[in-house]
């Protein structure tokens, strides 16, 4: 259970929400909104205020870089800091199976970091993220670079993730992809959360 | 030191023939640089002529005091050297005193030892002996310190992406700044290196130079030169580590985040 007490920053808040193992919250809301702020101040990556806790473990009680590795977060713009894609992966269980799954090559590993476009880098952040088994996820657009093939790849990675009790904030610009994955959706508006769709998921067959 | 020959102010107007003739050379192929050479020229003679006046008058006051107050207004001067060439600065105090502070503290520290064992002046102030080695040792760690401070707040403002990844992974604020920090000390470090593997074969250093034409013996010359390289290449490696590690606690904090709003926000550089 990820629980987030009034937080808040220059920007927006206070902000609170809970989110339980397996389940998806979706933010959406005007670009200057403040989402992807929110996710930083959650990750710590921002200066903030507030009370967050994971499984009853309260962020302010471990050092920042221990929370992170329970709380990924995978910014909208993915850094890469060596030549080649291998080179920032320290831990390979795991990423040939996502690798097929998000419909990239194997050998994309071996490449140039230069020559990746922008959805493949955003596919290789996640899988990054990912290789950290993190508890709980927070994406910012995840498929905003990528093609209708492969957004569904990703969508069906994230019902992976839910599935096996990863707590997910998902931000998006797109409301299918919100009512598809998430089990309630929030518009954040003038440093305010409100929620908008009670509905369930949709089912997709 | 009886082979010294000292120069008469004849024999410097002599030398200056050789600018006058580069002035005639600029101004019949119409280069524009006569003037600059005119008024950099009568600088330089201006500058050193009062350094000249300035060095005699405190090496016959001999104060502590006073040696102590020129050495602080050397350090105070490079350290806004320092300051003015980095185009991103740390925002308030932080970005004069990390430069400033990491080169004063190494350059003091070096010199201070080097005139109670090696030199041993008597005092071991004298302003003959401190003002000049200080003052080489301060230059070369100035150098030193401005060039990784400035490759520092550079690069990490353009790697903001690559160390923030690297801090969601998990990484320390030390581990996931390491490769950028190397980089810069890396920076630092080369004009020392360089000026240490050209040494005797591409160039020989002024200092010894001078101390040939006046009449020293070479030996003796070069025992000099290499104490004051090894003194120099001291120096400069504590001012570069102490400003880059000092500059990198301040960029980041100690909840392991990029604080890049902690560099002030112009982008124009000052100099």
């Amino acid at each position: 259970m990820l629980e987030i007490k009034s937080v808040r920053s220059e920007i927006f808040g206070p902000l609170s929400l809970s989110i339980k193992p397996g389940q998806c919250i979706a933010i959406m809301g005007k670009s200057g909104s403040g989402k992807s702020l929110f996710l930083r101040a959650i990750a710590d990556l921002d200066p903030n205020e507030g009370e967050i806790s994971l499984n009853a473990k309260s962020r302010d009680a471990m050092p920042a870089s221990e929370w992170r590795r329970m709380v990924g977060l995978v910014p909208a713009e993915s850094g890469w800091w060596a030549d080649s894609v291998g080179d920032h992966f320290d831990n390979m269980a795991g990423v040939a199976k996502m690798l097929a799954e998000l419909d990239l090559p194997p050998e994309i590993l071996s490449w140039q970091v230069a020559r990746l476009s922008t959805g493949e880098r955003q596919r290789l952040a996640l899988i990054r993220a990912l290789t950290l088994q993190p508890v709980a996820l927070m994406l910012d657009e995840p498929t905003a670079a990528l093609d209708r093939q492969a957004t569904a790849c990703v969508e069906s990675l994230i019902q992976q993730q839910l599935a096996k009790g990863v707590s997910i904030i998902l931000i998006t610009h797109d409301e299918h992809q919100a009512a598809r994955l998430a089990d309630e959706t929030y518009l954040l508006e003038n440093g305010k959360l409100v929620k908008t769709s009670p509905e369930h998921k949709e089912t997709s067959a | 030191m009886s082979s010294y020959i000292s120069l008469s102010y004849f024999d410097l107007a002599l030398a200056a023939v050789f600018i006058v003739l580069n002035g005639v050379i600029s101004i019949a192929f119409k280069l524009g640089l006569a003037k600059k050479l005119l008024i950099v020229s009568l600088r330089m003679v201006a500058q050193l002529l009062l350094v000249g006046l300035l060095l005699s008058w405190i090496f016959s006051v001999s104060s502590l005091w006073l040696t102590a107050g020129i050495a602080l207004a050397m350090a105070l001067f490079a350290g806004r050297e320092i300051w003015a060439r980095q185009e991103r600065k740390l925002a308030g105090i932080w970005g004069f005193g990390i430069g400033t502070g990491a080169m004063m503290f190494a350059g003091m520290f070096v010199t201070l030892i080097a005139l109670n064992t090696q030199i041993q002046p008597d005092p071991w102030w004298s302003p003959r002996y401190s003002l000049p080695l200080f003052g080489m040792i301060l230059g070369n760690t100035m150098t030193g310190v401005s060039l990784a401070l400035d490759r520092l707040t550079a690069m990490v403002v353009r790697e903001k992406n690559a160390i923030e990844a690297r801090l969601l992974l998990g990484l320390t604020r030390w581990q996931a700044m390491r490769p950028f920090v190397r980089a810069s000390l890396r920076a630092g470090f080369m004009p020392i290196i360089n000026a240490m593997a050209a040494m005797g074969i591409v160039s020989l250093p002024g200092m010894m130079t001078g101390q040939i034409l006046s009449g020293v013996a070479p030996q003796e010359a070069v025992k000099y030169q290499i104490l004051v390289m090894f003194l120099i290449g001291g120096a400069t490696g504590l001012g570069v580590i102490g400003a880059t590690f000092a500059a990198t606690m301040r960029l980041s904090d100690d909840r392991h985040r990029l604080r890049l709003d902690r560099l002030k926000s112009s982008h124009t550089p000052t100099y």
